[in-house]
């Protein structure tokens, strides 16, 4: 068993769970579910006139907490773009999106920045982490923009490094990591806000099969609670018996909406 | 605050080969800017070294003077003339100029022969060895203990010399604030003995040095020296003078300019280049910073303090690398005429900050523009 599955079991029954939202984290039914984002008519387009591209067309949906909702679809279908309107990244052409009752493009462009620090926990398909930076300060940097004290900021994403398996390699680089594990990084550098809705784009994209299954599995068994809602861009297959849900997406339209088999796991 | 330039400090030290890179190209562009205006103030300092040294208020001279090396004989009644200015405390002859001494050994060298007011001996040098009086002695001068003593053979207190045939005896040895431009040893004795010694003009003088009674005295005095036809100026404005001389009539001041701007270039293309390198590597870091909740005028304060840092750590070793350079030229070239003043010093700091200004703003553009969505777009 890869070092993920095995550091990761060791904390995953009740500890990690109860650090991240103070609350034991049951599965609950999608019906009952409150809803963490709603989308609403979403739609995008890129250039003007003839050079006019239509990314996302009057896409809808509802993501609540408690669920791993996958966004599913070849590429260029629009799923990133949807992903970049709904983390108040990317200003949609028209269509509302609500995280948490709050009509989100409504927000300035600080209050965006703001929204997306405390509310947003991203895994980038690269990580993006920082080579010349340690790997605890790399988890740290969401909490130094939140004005947390270098020491505080520290010694909290050390105790998140340690969720994710991690605690033997905070002072290493990045690039001293394998990909699974600077993948660990990102989503402690996620986590460590303690953000509601975390954002996926493609995690699995540079892993190879087993670790990107347990990278997955190990977010829906320790990072997933009823608190907080994951949505997560992929076109890998391997990973679609985690989803609670799964939104497929072509030509920039909703193609339709399936049940995932997380519950047959 | 503090945490996000941490970060900023961190990447960039971290990054040990453009961080080097960046400051060994500031050092060397201060200390190139530095090196270059010390040796042009060097240079002013010494040409008017005269002026310095003696310590007049007032100069009266021939408009026509350009540096106090080159003096015009000016009519001995002009001296009368200024006494009779009303805010003239009083005023006295200089002699300075040129000869050829004969040294104990036989040698031959050019001398710099200033020649003091018999009466108050206005200008006089700080004495190392011997009495001031001593110079009223027959035949008394008084040796310049420089960097060019030892061309006249480190004489001591009685060592004797020929001058235009006639007998001169060293009676003490003093210090000066500046040591003269051409390289050549000062002589002081009085004005009178140096009438008698050295071919003149008749009934001229050097300059008039004058002491008005009071500051507001100058101005009065100047206009009542130019209605006569002659120039009164301050020693600052001898100075400034003898400086506009150097700098825009002999192409000396104009070289220097040039390397310093070659050195500002040098500097700005170095650490700019550097600079917007590390940026570019990072640009993706910065976006996913955005997308993460980093706000732009935070990413633009760590830029900028990455900038500041670079320049003010290369401003401080490019300070440092000069100071050493010039200390160790002065220990084996004791003519070495570089001397690092308040103003060079502002002005390399100043040249610093627009190397860093410029160079952080190239980053600060590109981590403006770009998009957290491009970081998901990839």
């Amino acid at each position: 068993m890869p070092v993920l599955e095995q550091s990761s079991m060791q904390r995953a029954s009740e500890p990690v769970s109860e650090i991240l939202s103070g609350t034991q984290s049951p599965q609950t039914s999608t019906v009952e579910k409150p809803v963490a984002v709603e989308a609403v008519g979403l739609t995008k387009w890129f250039g003007s006139g003839d050079a006019r591209t239509m990314a996302v067309r009057d896409v809808s949906f509802k993501a609540c907490f408690g669920e791993m909702l996958y966004v599913v679809g070849p590429s260029g279908s629009g799923k990133t773009t949807m992903l970049s309107m709904i983390s108040g990244i990317l200003r949609p052409n028209s269509g509302t999106v609500s995280v948490k009752g709050i009509d989100l493009w409504k927000l300035s462009n600080n209050g965006l920045a703001d929204f997306r620090l405390n509310t947003i926990g991203f895994v980038f398909q690269d990580y993006h982490l920082f080579p010349r930076l340690t790997t605890v300060e790399n988890i740290a940097i969401p909490l130094i923009l939140q004005r947390r004290s270098w020491g505080q900021a520290i010694s909290e994403a050390a105790r998140d490094l340690e969720i994710v398996g991690l605690k033997d390699r905070a002072q290493l680089p990045p690039v001293k990591l394998s990909g699974g594990e600077q993948q660990r990084v990102a989503i402690a550098r996620a986590i460590v806000t303690r953000p509601q809705i975390m954002i996926f784009d493609e995690p699995t994209a540079s892993l190879d099969g087993d670790t990107g299954r347990n990278i997955v599995g190990f977010v829906r068994k320790n990072i997933l609670d009823e608190h907080r809602c994951i949505i997560i861009v992929t076109h890998d297959d391997r990973i679609f018996p985690f989803a609670d849900r799964i939104l497929k997406m072509e030509d920039g339209r909703l193609k339709g909406i399936e049940d995932g088999d997380s519950h047959e796991n | 605050m503090f945490g996000i330039l941490k970060i900023g400090f961190k990447l960039l030290v971290n990054d040990r080969t453009k961080f080097f890179a960046l400051l060994i190209g500031i050092t060397f562009a201060v200390f190139l800017m530095i090196e270059m205006t010390s040796l042009f103030s060097g240079i002013m300092s010494r040409a008017s070294a005269t002026v310095i040294n003696t310590g007049a208020k007032i100069w009266v001279m021939d408009p026509a003077v350009q540096t106090v090396a080159n003096s015009i004989p000016l009519p001995d009644y002009v001296l009368d003339e200024v006494r009779s200015i009303p805010g003239v405390k009083y005023a006295v002859p200089i002699y300075t100029g040129a000869a050829l001494v004969k040294l104990h050994s036989g040698m031959y060298q050019a001398c710099n022969i200033v020649g003091l007011d018999d009466n108050s001996l206005l200008g006089r040098p700080q004495m190392i060895q011997g009495r001031i009086e001593d110079i009223f002695a027959e035949n008394a001068f008084i040796a310049v203990e420089d960097s060019e003593y030892s061309k006249l053979e480190n004489p001591k207190i009685g060592t004797e010399f020929e001058l235009n045939d006639h007998r001169g005896v060293i009676v003490g040895t003093a210090r000066v604030a500046s040591s003269g431009l051409f390289g050549v040893p000062t002589l002081y004795t009085t004005y009178n003995r140096c009438l008698q010694y050295i071919p003149n003009s008749r009934f001229t003088v050097s300059y008039v040095l004058v002491e008005p009674k009071t500051p507001q005295d100058i101005p009065r005095i100047q206009k009542q020296v130019t209605a006569a036809g002659y120039v009164a100026l301050t020693d600052d404005q001898f100075n400034a003078k003898i400086s506009y001389f150097y700098k825009y009539k002999t192409g000396l001041g104009t070289n220097m300019l040039l390397m310093t701007l070659i050195s500002f270039i040098i500097g700005l293309s170095i650490s700019g280049q550097t600079f917007y390198t590390f940026i570019l590597e990072n640009i993706e870091k910065f976006g996913a910073l955005k997308a993460i909740g980093a706000k732009s005028h935070e990413l633009v304060g760590m830029i900028l303090f990455q900038a500041t840092f670079v320049a003010l750590t290369g401003y401080g070793m490019g300070v440092g690398l000069c100071a050493t350079i010039i200390w160790l030229a002065k220990l084996y070239l004791p003519d070495y005429a570089a001397m690092i003043t308040f103003s060079n010093l502002g002005l390399a700091f100043i040249m610093v900050i627009i190397i860093a200004g410029l160079s952080s703003y190239v980053g600060v553009r590109k981590v403006l523009t770009i998009e957290p969505f491009d970081i998901f777009r990839g």
